[in-house]
């Protein structure tokens, strides 16, 4: 009688005294630095317009564009494993449903905006089941036909001016401070709102499935990961940022054109922010877009001999530093503002034994 | 419509051609080329340059560039692509696509946006009587070169060694290497072969119609949906893929002139939905 739990204390004993004791550390002082300089980043550039200039206003909403579009491309190419060059789909289709929206059936243009880009994302469903049955590099140049069947679609449509594209007149009777006010906190509010809901999902036990995915898809399964369902929800979510960023830019362009909506320049743009700041994190896009930003500033004006330095950038920054800058920083320096993984630190080694 | 048909399957001939690089760069090292189109256009303009310097018949200057483009895909191979290769399909998406934003703004700072042709001596125009219907001469040649080159291809992969190891790489890198197979030699092996094949389409392209620096990405989708639509790992099939595409591009424009491109679009989706494996699979992709 007594014979056999002496054996399974023995063996419990032994176990407990294998296994390292470990704590699970999340966020180390820099993530913690980070928050509070951003909540207090995000505060002065709410009171931006009582002391900014008007330009200053279209740079930060142009910046809030490419931060939502491209860290929903490195949700969806970094931490989903779906490389996409189509995801100016729904960057157009945003523009454009939220101009639909707004011109034709009344709706406020600025409510137009999430309404427009919830629309436009309920289209990744009927595309995902085309678009899945591609995988790899195949799924890349798959996204692009679907992406270009889009603009065809759109530029043969007269109620949205055909091939030259549709003005914003919804937005008339508003005076002029009104509206860029009002664009620069909508903005504002949804850059925040997508970088923070992309943190809390990739910290949580999501977040853990889709990375396993990532790793190797068949392995997540086997552990109960239900792999499809998860990439079907990555590529919507994807889909809906990039739609949002596309409503958010027409709104504050005023103009849209199915070859500036729908131009595959907007995927050019995405993969080299992602990969120039750090694929599959998320401090990624936000480097990139501001790197972008300045480079587009300073060398726009330079035309095609821009675009081939940005090409040039790109495969060096894929062939020497597959990290990207942030990457690069991490690693010397230990810097992670958004840990998402999890690091085990031994108890032992803590305590000082 | 016998004409129509007639052209589409023309058409599809230079499809091919455009579309068996690609093929068989993703056969034998699942590498998908976004840069396939600019790479074309490129052949094309290095044509137009030479042609300029040198008073021959474009077919000449097409012969001549031959081996370097052999050189210059062996070289891109194996000083830049062979690093991307791996599982994650990102770092060789990246750098193609790179490669073709650096190509069509070089192009586009060399020669302008203007669209560009080769000179062919009446040979774009010349047109013999098959049946009391009419077919140009160029169309017929440049689909007799897709067929020679489709034949060319599945015998080079089929009965050589170089085929052989085309395949053994393609089927498991590990082990071919482990026989004593260079795998990085093979893949830089293959890409000038399609580099080739990729010149050979460039200066057709040039003869039959006009180029501009910006044609680039249509082409790619072009050979990239006669792949998917053939079948990947097969080259007749990529041959057919590339017909029918040529066929419903025929079909879509003669409906409504604007509806081409968007019709051969529209028939890539569909084959994707209903028979994803595409029409006339081969080896497993």
């Amino acid at each position: 009688m007594s014979a056999v739990p002496m054996k399974r204390n023995a063996v419990d004993d032994a176990t407990a005294a294998a296994a390292p004791r470990v704590r699970v550390v999340r966020a180390g002082p820099a993530a913690r630095i980070a928050l509070v300089a951003g909540l207090l980043l995000v505060a002065v550039l709410a009171s931006l317009p009582a002391w900014g200039e008007s330009a200053w206003k279209r740079d930060v909403v142009e910046i809030a564009c490419y931060v939502i579009y491209a860290s929903m491309w490195n949700l969806l190419a970094g931490f989903g494993g779906m490389v996409s060059i189509g995801q100016q789909a729904y960057f157009g289709l945003g523009g454009y449903v939220m101009l639909v929206l707004a011109d034709h059936f009344g709706v406020d243009p600025f409510l137009a905006v999430p309404l427009g880009a919830a629309l436009a994302a309920l289209a990744a469903w009927p595309i995902s089941r085309v678009a899945f049955r591609l995988s790899g590099g195949y799924f890349a140049i798959g996204t692009w036909v679907i992406a270009e069947v889009v603009r065809l679609g759109v530029a043969n449509v007269p109620a949205v001016g055909g091939g030259s594209g549709a003005s914003l007149v919804a937005l008339r009777g508003i005076e002029r401070a009104t509206r860029e006010n009002l664009t620069y906190w909508m903005a504002l509010a949804c850059v925040v709102a997508s970088v923070a809901l992309l943190y809390l999902f990739l910290r949580g036990k999501r977040g853990l499935a889709l990375l396993a995915i990532r790793d190797n898809a068949v392995a997540a399964e086997s552990q109960g990961v239900a792999v499809g369902r998860m990439r079907l929800a990555v590529y919507v979510v994807a889909s809906l940022g990039a739609a949002l960023a596309g409503a958010l830019y027409f709104l504050s362009h005023l103009r849209i054109t199915p070859d500036a909506a729908f131009g595959v320049n907007w995927s050019a743009f995405a993969i080299f922010m992602v990969v120039i700041g750090g694929l599959g994190r998320i401090e990624g896009p936000l480097v990139g877009a501001l790197v972008f930003f300045a480079l587009d500033k300073l060398f726009g004006d330079y035309g095609s001999l821009y675009l081939l330095g940005l090409g040039l950038l790109a495969i060096l920054a894929a062939t020497a530093f597959p990290q990207g800058l942030w990457g690069e920083l991490e690693r010397r320096f230990g810097w992670s503002l958004f840990p998402t993984r999890r690091r085990l630190v031994a108890l032992e080694e803590e305590e000082g034994r | 419509m016998v004409d129509l048909l007639v052209q589409g399957l023309l058409l599809g001939g230079l499809y091919a051609l455009f579309a068996l690089g690609q093929s068989l760069l993703f056969g034998v090292m699942r590498l998908t080329n976004t840069a396939q189109g600019d790479f074309i256009v490129l052949g094309a303009f290095a044509a137009i340059a030479l042609a300029g310097a040198w008073a021959v018949h474009p077919f000449v200057i097409g012969l001549a560039l031959l081996p370097l483009a052999f050189a210059a895909g062996y070289a891109l191979q194996r000083g830049v692509l062979n690093r991307t290769l791996g599982k994650d399909p990102l770092p060789s998406l990246v750098v193609t696509f790179g490669l073709g934003v650096v190509i069509q703004n070089g192009l586009l700072q060399a020669f302008s946006a203007d669209p560009r042709s080769l000179e062919s001596g009446g040979l774009a125009t010349a047109s013999v009587a098959l049946g009391g219907h009419a077919a140009g001469v160029l169309p017929l040649l440049i689909f007799g070169l897709a067929v020679a080159a489709t034949a060319g291809l599945q015998w080079l992969s089929t009965r050589t060694a170089t085929g052989r190891r085309f395949r053994a790489v393609s089927d498991d890198r590990e082990a071919a290497e482990l026989m004593g197979v260079d795998a990085r030699h093979v893949y830089a092996l293959a890409t000038g072969t399609a580099f080739a094949l990729v010149v050979v389409a460039g200066v057709l392209q040039a003869v039959r119609t006009t180029v501009s620096p910006a044609d680039g990405p249509l082409l790619l989708l072009f050979a990239f949906e006669a792949v998917i639509i053939g079948g990947m790992g097969s080259f007749w099939g990529t041959l057919a893929g590339a017909i029918l595409l040529g066929v419903t591009q025929q079909l879509g424009a003669w409906l409504d002139p604007g509806w081409g491109i968007w019709a051969g679009h529209i028939a890539f989706l569909a084959v994707l939905v209903l028979r994803p494996q595409g029409l006339w699979p081969k080896t497993r992709g």
